[in-house]
């Protein structure tokens, strides 16, 4: 199967790949982080937001998975920087497949990049509900 | 330390001129193989020259036509330990695979209706039983061993008075595992001299020795296109001391003794005879290549690479096979960073199920390390700096997309996989 040239930029030059935990200049209170998929499935993602003054400041993430699912988290982090939480949880999958040129048997792949924002922001949101 | 720079590209490309290789790479030799140039000088002439009917029995054309067949005719059975009258030529391995199992079961459904096989068979021995199936046959699918082995003990305590024909291949095209043919031959026919024993030596055939009659099968199945001959033909070998009879999936002008009628197609049969004969004449040299450049191959990547892990038996494999998981990287992405080598992988991404390769399923191989798996399938023209080179490109790319994966990460800071609760989708 041929990928688009996005996927294969992405892929070849991933955004924002790493995780906060090891930046020194990042307190975990800031940070929401949102693990899906399963290694069974071939299909991990883990998406970290760091949140400022309301709006995601920075991304990161790592994932474990096909060419397309390591572009849609790519993506993903650029899409939310500088969103606020309400926007980033509108964005949906097709965003992605439609920026991405996904084909039909990848669709999965940006279901999972969507979880991935949604659980990052659950995560920051449970975080800060007291 | 944080990792927002990103690795880039990998760059293989300081290597000494004198061992440059030439790009793409083609390691997939159990998918297909490129045509020998010996096999395509042979089947020239023809096409333009000698193109008659090899049925036609009143004029040279047909004569000289048909003279080419039987003799790739006995070229092939030769290689197998067989008669030249024994092969039937057909349109390759699936057909052969349907023809033999089908065609047994339906024409000893009066003596039984059970048949056994192996749940590592090629698709087209166990979607041609799935179909039995559905028309009432009942059929067994033993599960192998973890290193993909079955023994002949199994096999025995699975047949039944109503068992008709067992169907076990010599070696598998994924994890490219060598069963004991001889043995398992040898303890059918203990078992139940009648039971019709098939094989699909479709991965053996010209790469390892072996024989029809030491191995006491009735039914044999192969095809050109996986030993540098072409696509489209193949052969069911079929016993005639006993004779074995089968009934045709194809009629019409009954040929090839009325189990499959069609115009023969000379050319090509040309071929797979030219390519037997090579085979038989190169077969102990090139194996023994084969076997060194895969080990080069191995031990170039564990030397360097932690957490892979082989898949199925490495003493009972074909010499061109490694078929090894990349803990923790998934098989398809590395397959893109290896797109100038021609690999596959038993990850499915691509396909609507998710689910991860069959053979390894049935291996045990957990579903997580079945994704990371990549098969190289090393052929007669690959090259030791080819080898050197796939090394440097797998070892880079699996170090760069270690550094994307957060189970990686996890392994790494000591966190086990499975303890955590996972959301399968
Ligand atoms: C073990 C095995 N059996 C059968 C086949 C089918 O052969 P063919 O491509 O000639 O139909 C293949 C190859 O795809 C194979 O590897």
């Amino acid at each position: 199967m041929a990928y688009s040239e996005k996927v294969i930029d992405h892929y070849e030059n991933p955004r924002n790949v790493g995780t906060f935990k090891t930046e020194q200049d990042v307190s975990t209170d800031e940070v929401g982080m949102g693990l899906v998929g399963a290694p069974a499935c071939g299909d991990v993602m883990r998406l970290e937001i760091r949140v400022k003054d309301g709006l995601i400041a920075d991304a990161r993430f790592k994932t474990f998975g096909c060419g397309s699912a390591i572009a849609s988290s790519s993506l993903a982090t650029e899409m939310i920087k500088g969103m606020t939480l309400d926007q980033a949880a509108q964005i949906k999958n097709t965003h992605i497949v439609e920026e991405l040129n996904l084909p039909p048997v990848k669709i999965h792949c940006s279901v999972l990049a969507e979880d991935a924002i949604k659980a990052a922001i659950e995560d920051y949101k449970k975080k800060h509900a007291k | 330390m944080s990792a927002k720079a990103a690795p880039s590209k990998i760059d293989v490309s300081a290597k000494r001129d004198d061992d440059a290789v030439k790009l793409p790479i083609f390691m997939d030799n159990h998918s297909t193989s490129a045509v020998d140039l010996r096999v395509v000088h042979a089947m020239l002439p023809f096409f333009t020259q000698h193109y008659g009917n090899a049925a036609s029995r009143n004029h040279s054309f047909g004569w000289t036509a048909e003279a080419a067949v039987e003799n790739a005719r006995a070229q092939v059975a030769t290689l197998l330990g067989g008669d030249a009258k024994e092969i039937v030529w057909t349109s390759g391995a699936t057909e052969s695979n349907n023809l033999a199992i089908k065609g047994a079961a339906s024409f000893l459904k009066k003596q039984g209706n059970h048949i056994i096989t192996v749940e590592t068979e090629h698709k087209s021995v166990i979607d041609a039983c799935k179909r039995l199936q559905r028309e009432g046959f009942e059929v067994t699918y033993l599960r192998p061993a973890k290193d993909g082995l079955v023994t002949p003990e199994q096999i025995v305590a699975a047949m039944t008075d109503k068992t008709t024909v067992v169907s076990i291949m010599v070696a598998n095209n994924e994890i490219g595992v060598i069963q004991p043919i001889e043995a398992i031959g040898a303890a059918i026919k203990a078992r139940n001299p009648k039971c019709l024993f098939h094989t699909d030596a479709v991965q053996a055939f010209g790469k390892i020795p072996f024989d029809v009659e030491k191995a006491k099968v009735d039914l044999a199945s192969i095809t050109a296109h996986k030993l540098y001959g072409p696509k489209g033909i193949g052969a069911l070998w079929v016993r005639r001391r006993p004779r074995v009879r089968i009934d045709p999936l194809i009629d019409g002008g009954g040929h090839e003794r009325g189990m499959r009628s069609g115009t023969l197609p000379v050319p090509m049969i040309v071929g797979f005879g030219k390519a037997a004969e090579v085979a038989r004449q190169e077969m102990e040299v090139e194996a023994a290549g084969l076997r060194s450049l895969r080990d080069r191959l191995h031990k170039g990547i564990t030397a360097r690479l932690t957490e892979t892990y082989v898949n199925g038996s490495m003493e009972h494999r074909l010499p061109g096979n490694l078929n090894i998981s990349f803990a923790f990287v998934e098989g398809e992405s590395l397959l893109m960073a290896l797109k100038d080598v021609a690999v596959s992988s038993g990850s499915a991404c691509t396909s609507a199920s998710l689910e991860p390769s069959y053979v390894l399923r049935a291996l045990g191989v957990g579903d997580e390390l079945a994704h990371t798996s990549i098969r190289f399938g090393l052929g007669r023209f690959n090259t030791e700096a080819e080898v050197d080179y796939v090394i440097e490109l797998v070892t880079r790319s699996v170090e760069r997309l270690r550094t994307l994966s957060p189970l990686w990460e996890m392994h790494q800071e000591g966190i086990d996989i499975n303890s955590i609760q996972w959301t399968p989708h």
